[in-house]
């Protein structure tokens, strides 16, 4: 147990925490945005893994983990561009549809794996990158300043998406149309067209956060994500529909998971208790969920379909 | 005015029971292509799929096993979706109910079957119940989103299962042998379900469903409870002013739901061929994703019960089909998840479109109805909803009043 409190150990469970917490982030803010506008998207897990499977598959193709992300970004648009589709246009069943996408992504990440690659091949993974000055600072350095540029860009959307949805037109349709879509319409705003949007970025950040797993694990494997799709839809709950919340919620998140594989190398929990360490992220959900939903009310129109003259 | 409301109210109906069938058959063509990309041939692949589904006894038997979990969790979504809950649970709820079965079958001495199997059934349902119940008074109590509570209750059921298979529930000649398959010994013979015609496969278990089927009907539309869960679905607000306790029947809503997802999980482990509880680590190894699919056949059945039952057995037809077309056309395993996600998308992306027919099929009857009744007094569509005539299907959550296109 004494080994645990190291410095060297402390500052690496932390960097590799917020690591951890960078897909997680990806996804959930982009699922902000489609819940802020009241469309529940649960397909985010399926899109994670298609986006995996293809930026890993770019990566082992081409060397250049660029081309990796760009293919997870198109793919994630794709995919987003057909959830908008089944749930605006076609208005179906939030809960529901979300998880045959799921499904799908789940068994066509696995079926293209297999049938283009086969054995398990490393691929190369981003680049360092010390932020110079920054990096120096004793503890504080080692645990957010010495990640990969992917780590950067994901917090950096942080404040950029706080600033659209508080700041912009654009955010000030997004909350109307989750909030009140009737008045919303009647002003001339078309909730269509907003839904569409935020499904979209919902989707093209969950393909991003998929090739993020995958470049920065260096392998695919069946079910890459293990569900942290689903975790990044509860997370946009457990941070109250506000970019910050979602944040701190990815941080905790990436923080637990960390020191659980810090304990398991350590040894300190035994093999033998390790499936409930890997329960621990699904009960602390609930419980924040218990918490969140009695200080904080949801988009009123959250999974509710709009049709005008209703 | 009568008749041509009248064809159409025939024309609509028509359409709304070819939606689901056109929604299945262009997901298959989608898989026709995948089929064509993965240099197999899909014509081949196809008749495959209907031969291993119906094409024989013993693949009838088959499509039958395979529909008896669907049909459970089927009707357990169509009680909680009556109260307008959603359960996604139905994967852990089988998990845990066939824990429960398990370990009461490891524990329980040597009785005979006609004690035994009912008590693993019962513990089975008990387990899911549980599994279901604290979803349900999470949300009626706290307010939790049942479909996040339901989903993350699935992670927490696959790790206990992982746990117990490996430990205290392992078979101890996997310990003594140093094999540690997650397994357990072979259970108890009292606790197997019986087989019938002697076909050594065709256990009571669909049976058993189609009566559990048609209980969840009589629940539903005989009593009071069921009357007080489709009050609950349809207005909360109604409900509560109309003095029905909504957050108990919430909570029954969901341990029913629950309940019947235990019990598609014990029917899987005493049904078995190996009468043993065994985990390959995840959930769908042990359910087969039947906690998913159900939902889907519940909507293809259009949340009613007894619907569900044919919808049941062409859904698990589907699955057994895409099997033996896998093994048929030599493609991996994983285009049968691929192909059940399409089917599952297009289903529930043109539901909204089939209740919308059916509602207006059944507002245009209404109207027709009100127009012979009262020739002078045409403007009458708006009473048409509270005038005494019940909806059939009562409305799903988010729908449409059915007040406004009356007269399309």
């Amino acid at each position: 147990m004494s080994d645990f409190f190291t410095e060297a150990i402390l500052i690496a469970t932390f960097a590799s925490g917020v690591r951890l917490a960078v897909p997680l982030l990806l996804a959930s803010l982009g699922e902000t945005f489609g819940q802020r506008s009241g469309v529940l998207n649960l397909g985010v897990d399926g899109i994670m893994l298609l986006g995996a499977f293809g930026g890993y598959y770019t990566v082992l193709k081409t060397g250049n983990v660029w081309y990796g992300l760009i293919a997870g970004i198109g793919i994630g648009v794709l995919f987003g561009l057909l959830s908008a589709l089944i749930s605006v246009t076609l208005l179906a069943e939030q809960g529901i549809s979300g998880i045959g996408v799921y499904l799908f992504g789940l068994g066509m990440s696995d079926l293209l794996f297999l049938k283009l690659v086969g054995t398990p091949t490393p691929i190369s993974k981003f680049p360092k990158l010390d932020i110079p000055g920054l990096s120096d600072i004793p503890w504080l350095g080692g645990m957010f300043f010495q990640h990969s540029v992917i780590v950067y860009l994901a917090f950096a959307l942080v404040p950029l998406s706080t600033f659209v949805i508080n700041r912009t037109t654009f955010g000030m349709r997004i909350r109307s149309v989750g909030e009140n879509p009737e008045a919303a319409d009647s002003l001339g705003v078309s909730v269509a067209g907003v839904r569409w949007a935020t499904v979209t970025i919902g989707g093209t950040l969950a393909g991003v956060a998929g090739a993020t797993l995958a470049i920065d694990l260096g392998i695919f494997q069946q079910n890459l994500t293990n569900a942290q799709g689903f975790i990044a839809i509860a997370l946009v709950y457990f941070g109250a529909w506000r970019p910050i919340g979602v944040m701190l919620g990815s941080l905790l998140y990436g923080f637990v998971n960390a020191l659980v594989l810090q304990l398991k190398t350590l040894e300190v929990i035994p093999p033998d208790l390790s499936n409930f360490a890997a329960m621990a992220p699904a009960i602390i959900t609930i419980l924040a969920l218990v918490i969140v939903a009695r200080r904080f009310r949801q988009p009123t129109a959250l999974t509710k379909p709009f049709t005008r003259g209703t | 005015m009568t008749t041509a409301n009248s064809s159409l109210r025939s024309r609509s109906r028509y359409v709304a029971y070819l939606v689901p069938v056109a929604a299945v058959v262009v997901a298959l063509l989608i898989g026709a292509i995948m089929l064509l990309l993965l240099d197999a041939s899909p014509i081949e692949g196809f008749r495959e799929m209907i031969k291993g589904a119906f094409g024989s006894a013993d693949a009838l038997t088959s499509t039958a096993l395979k529909a008896t979990p669907l049909l459970f969790v089927g009707v357990g979504i169509t009680i909680a979706f009556r109260a307008n809950v959603i359960n996604i649970g139905g994967e852990g709820q089988m998990v845990a109910g066939g824990l429960l079965g398990t370990t009461v079958a490891l524990v329980l001495p040597d009785w005979p079957a006609v004690i035994m199997l009912p008590a693993v059934l019962i513990a089975g349902m008990v387990g899911g119940a549980i599994w279901g119940a604290i979803p349900g008074a999470l949300k009626a109590y706290y307010g939790v989103n049942e479909i996040l509570s339901t989903i993350m209750l699935n992670v927490v059921a696959v790790q206990l299962m992982n746990y117990l298979l490996r430990g205290p529930l392992i078979d101890p000649g996997e310990i003594e042998r140093g094999t540690r398959i997650p397994q357990t010994e072979r259970l108890q013979e009292g606790a197997d379900l019986p087989l019938l015609f002697g076909s050594g496969r065709l256990h009571i278990g669909p049976f058993i469903a189609v009566a559990v089927a048609v209980a969840a009907y009589i629940l539903l539309w005989r009593t009071p409870i069921g009357y007080r869960v489709r009050a609950v679905g349809q207005s909360t607000d109604a409900a509560q002013y109309a003095g029905i306790p909504v957050k108990r029947t919430i909570v029954l809503a969901m341990t029913l739901a629950g309940a019947m997802g235990g019990l598609a999980g014990a029917v899987l482990v005493f049904g078995s061929e190996s009468h043993r509880m065994v985990t390959d680590g995840s959930t769908a190894g042990f359910t087969g994703s039947a906690g998913f699919n159900g939902i889907v056949a519940a909507l293809f059945g259009g949340l009613h019960p007894l619907w569900t039952i044919p919808a049941s057995f062409l859904f698990g037809g589907l699955l057994v089909g895409g099997n033996a077309l896998q093994r048929a056309v030599q493609v991996p395993t994983p285009l049968v998840l691929a192909l059940n996600g399409i089917v599952v998308v297009f289903v529930v992306a043109t539901d909204r479109y089939r209740r919308l027919l059916r509602e207006r099929a059944s507002q245009a009857e209404t109207a027709a109805q009100l127009a012979s009744q009262a020739e002078s007094n045409d403007d009458g569509a708006g009473e048409a909803a509270g005038g005494g005539v019940p909806p059939p299907i009562p409305p799903p959550p988010g729908s449409p009043p059915p007040k406004d296109e009356a007269t399309p």
